[in-house]
């Protein structure tokens, strides 16, 4: 579904990732661990296509999507939250969830897409796109999608709790909230991949417990692959049946989160041990 | 629906009340500056792209419909509209290069490219007349056609930012990042602004032409621009409302104070500065009048 080949990413003189491979499966719940400044953000980055890696390629669903910006990577299924909030914050919730609800694409021809035919690959999802006459003059598919829009829009606020937010500016609401709100926008884009970029942070351990069922319920009934990044290992560890473990820009481990538990170079990483020192 | 009734209704006030030459002239040059402050507020207040040059935009259309009606004998309506589309043409072309620039670059690259404009047309002498301007335009604009021009485009505005085009805007404005990320091509969001906030200064600067039946380069100047943005964050960035009704509020309160002229600048510019001490975020701040009238509706329940 997902592979990273051999992708390094410098910045000046700073290698933030080094020959970075792995695979993700289809369906599955990854989560990706490792300490600060390991590296963690830069992969959602590359992945989502808001930096191009400096080598290496990322293939998505078997087509290299390297070379993409992010909104087409978007449109091709991919969508992400922020470690440090970025919700549109003078907007209402509803119309947070709204904006990204109208962007569903259908690629229909992926083969197409890399050959030039864009505009075909990337058809707009006819239950969510009306024209530019039809905004203006507010006639024809105009009542009728913005009516889809805010009741698919509706029902994933109430998926995540904040149905009867709806109507709140989004930048007042509470900081958990604006975490769960991030994860309904873009569930939104109704993607294939899913990037969680520490959802957790600055949660408390009620909100943190309420978030595991969250993503694991969404995880089942939307058919979705995850990638999360966690600081809370509890979180990781119950949740992600696979984990990828990274320090310094390099994976040290891979496995089940027994596995991951039990490796010496992790507890080194995390821990420290009297060789490095 | 409400909202496009009530704007019909305003149009017929606008257009039928009995009034005086002088009066009948007030309430056309409030049309056309609460036109271009729309065209500016879509861009500024709406995709959060600050410009201090779209005086240069006006500029356009005004010759453009000018030199169609004068020298081609062109009927004023599809002159008008040339106007508008020359100005999309114009800013088309100049937002492929500028527009990759976000934030505080664009506002001076847009001083220097409506500074650029502005010369092009007094220079081009044989064509424009240069800086002795371009006198005997027909007058066109009466005040019913202000009116109805200035009422269609105000539906027009409404109802496109209350759809995904809206919407996408003002993501942009949000967090550029976050709306590239939600699935939206950035520079191509700008771009829609910038050409749709063209055309609505180009049809101002239209009308302009058709109302005074003389223009010259100087009435396009940096001040201008200046002016058109000051107003637009006088009305509140983000409020449509907000700003046809400062754009209103100021052509007024300028037309008031024409007797003593001379201190005119003065007792705009103290507006302003009281404005931006007592409400930073302008008249409206970042809302629809309709939006406020909700709210105290439901506080005083």
């Amino acid at each position: 579904m997902l592979e990273l080949s051999h992708v390094n990413m410098r910045f000046g003189g700073v290698m933030a990732l080094s020959d970075m491979s792995f695979h993700i499966q289809e369906g599955s719940l990854t989560g990706i661990i490792g300490p600060n400044g390991a590296g963690k953000t830069t992969i959602f980055n590359i992945i989502s296509g808001v930096y191009t890696p400096t080598e290496g390629q990322v293939y998505f669903q078997g087509c290299d999507i390297t070379p993409l910006k992010a909104y087409q990577i978007i449109r091709l299924g991919v969508a992400r939250t922020f470690q440090n909030l970025r919700l549109f914050t003078r907007s209402t919730v509803l119309d947070n969830v709204m904006t990204s609800a109208q962007n569903r694409y259908i690629n229909t021809y992926r083969e197409e897409y890399f050959t030039g035919g864009m505009s075909q690959a990337n058809r707009p999802a006819p239950e969510s796109w009306y024209s530019f006459i039809e905004s203006c003059l507010h006639v024809g598919r105009w009542a009728k999608t913005e009516r889809t829009l805010r009741k698919t829009s509706l029902e994933l606020l109430d998926r995540v709790g904040l149905a009867d937010r709806a109507d709140q500016t989004a930048g007042t609401l509470p900081y958990g909230m604006q975490r769960r709100l991030e994860i309904a926008r873009a569930l939104a884009l109704s993607p294939k991949l899913l990037l969680l970029d520490e959802p957790a942070a600055g949660m408390n351990p009620e909100e943190v417990f309420e978030l595991n069922d969250l993503i694991t319920g969404i995880h089942r009934d939307f058919k979705l692959t995850i990638l999360v990044i966690e600081h809370h290992m509890d979180l990781i560890m119950r949740i992600c049946p696979h984990i990828i473990c990274l320090n310094f820009g390099a994976k040290i481990a891979e496995g089940s989160s027994g596995d991951i538990q039990n490796n010496p170079e992790v507890l080194a990483a995390y821990l420290g041990t009297d060789e490095e020192e | 629906m409400k909202r496009t009734l009530i704007l019909i209704l305003i149009g017929f006030a606008l257009a039928l009340w009995p009034l005086g030459g002088y009066q009948e002239g007030i309430v056309i040059l409030m049309c056309i500056n609460c036109i271009a402050a729309m065209g500016v507020s879509i861009l500024t207040g709406f995709t959060g792209i600050f410009t201090l040059g779209h005086a240069a935009y006006m500029a356009l259309g005004a010759y453009t419909t000018a030199i169609l009606t004068v020298r081609y004998g062109v009927h004023w309506f599809p002159a008008v509209i040339a106007g508008g589309l020359m100005a999309v043409i114009i800013a088309w072309l100049i937002g492929i290069p500028t527009l990759k620039l976000t934030g505080d670059y664009y506002a001076i690259a847009s001083i220097g490219l409506g500074e650029a404009i502005r010369l092009i047309l007094e220079n081009w002498q044989s064509f424009t007349r240069g800086a002795r301007g371009f006198p005997g335009i027909d007058p066109y604009t009466t005040r019913t056609m202000a009116v109805v021009i200035f009422i269609v485009l105000a539906i027009l505005m409404f109802n496109l930012l209350d759809s995904r085009l809206g919407r996408e805007l003002r993501a942009s404005r949000d967090d550029g990042t976050a709306a590239s990320l939600m699935g939206f091509n950035t520079p191509r969001t700008r771009m829609k602004a910038l050409v749709i906030s063209a055309f609505f200064c180009g049809i101002a600067g239209s009308l302009l032409g058709g109302y005074m039946s003389f223009i010259q380069p100087s009435m396009f100047d940096m001040m201008k621009s200046t002016e058109l943005t000051a107003v637009v964050v006088f009305g509140g960035l983000g409020s449509m409302s907000g700003t046809i009704l400062g754009s209103a509020a100021i052509t007024l309160i300028m037309e008031y104070f024409r007797d003593i002229s001379q201190y005119r600048m003065l007792i705009y510019g103290l507006l302003l500065v009281v404005i931006m001490v007592f409400r930073p975020e302008g008249l409206l701040g970042s809302h629809e009048v309709w939006e406020l009238l909700r709210w105290r509706r439901k506080n005083n329940a």
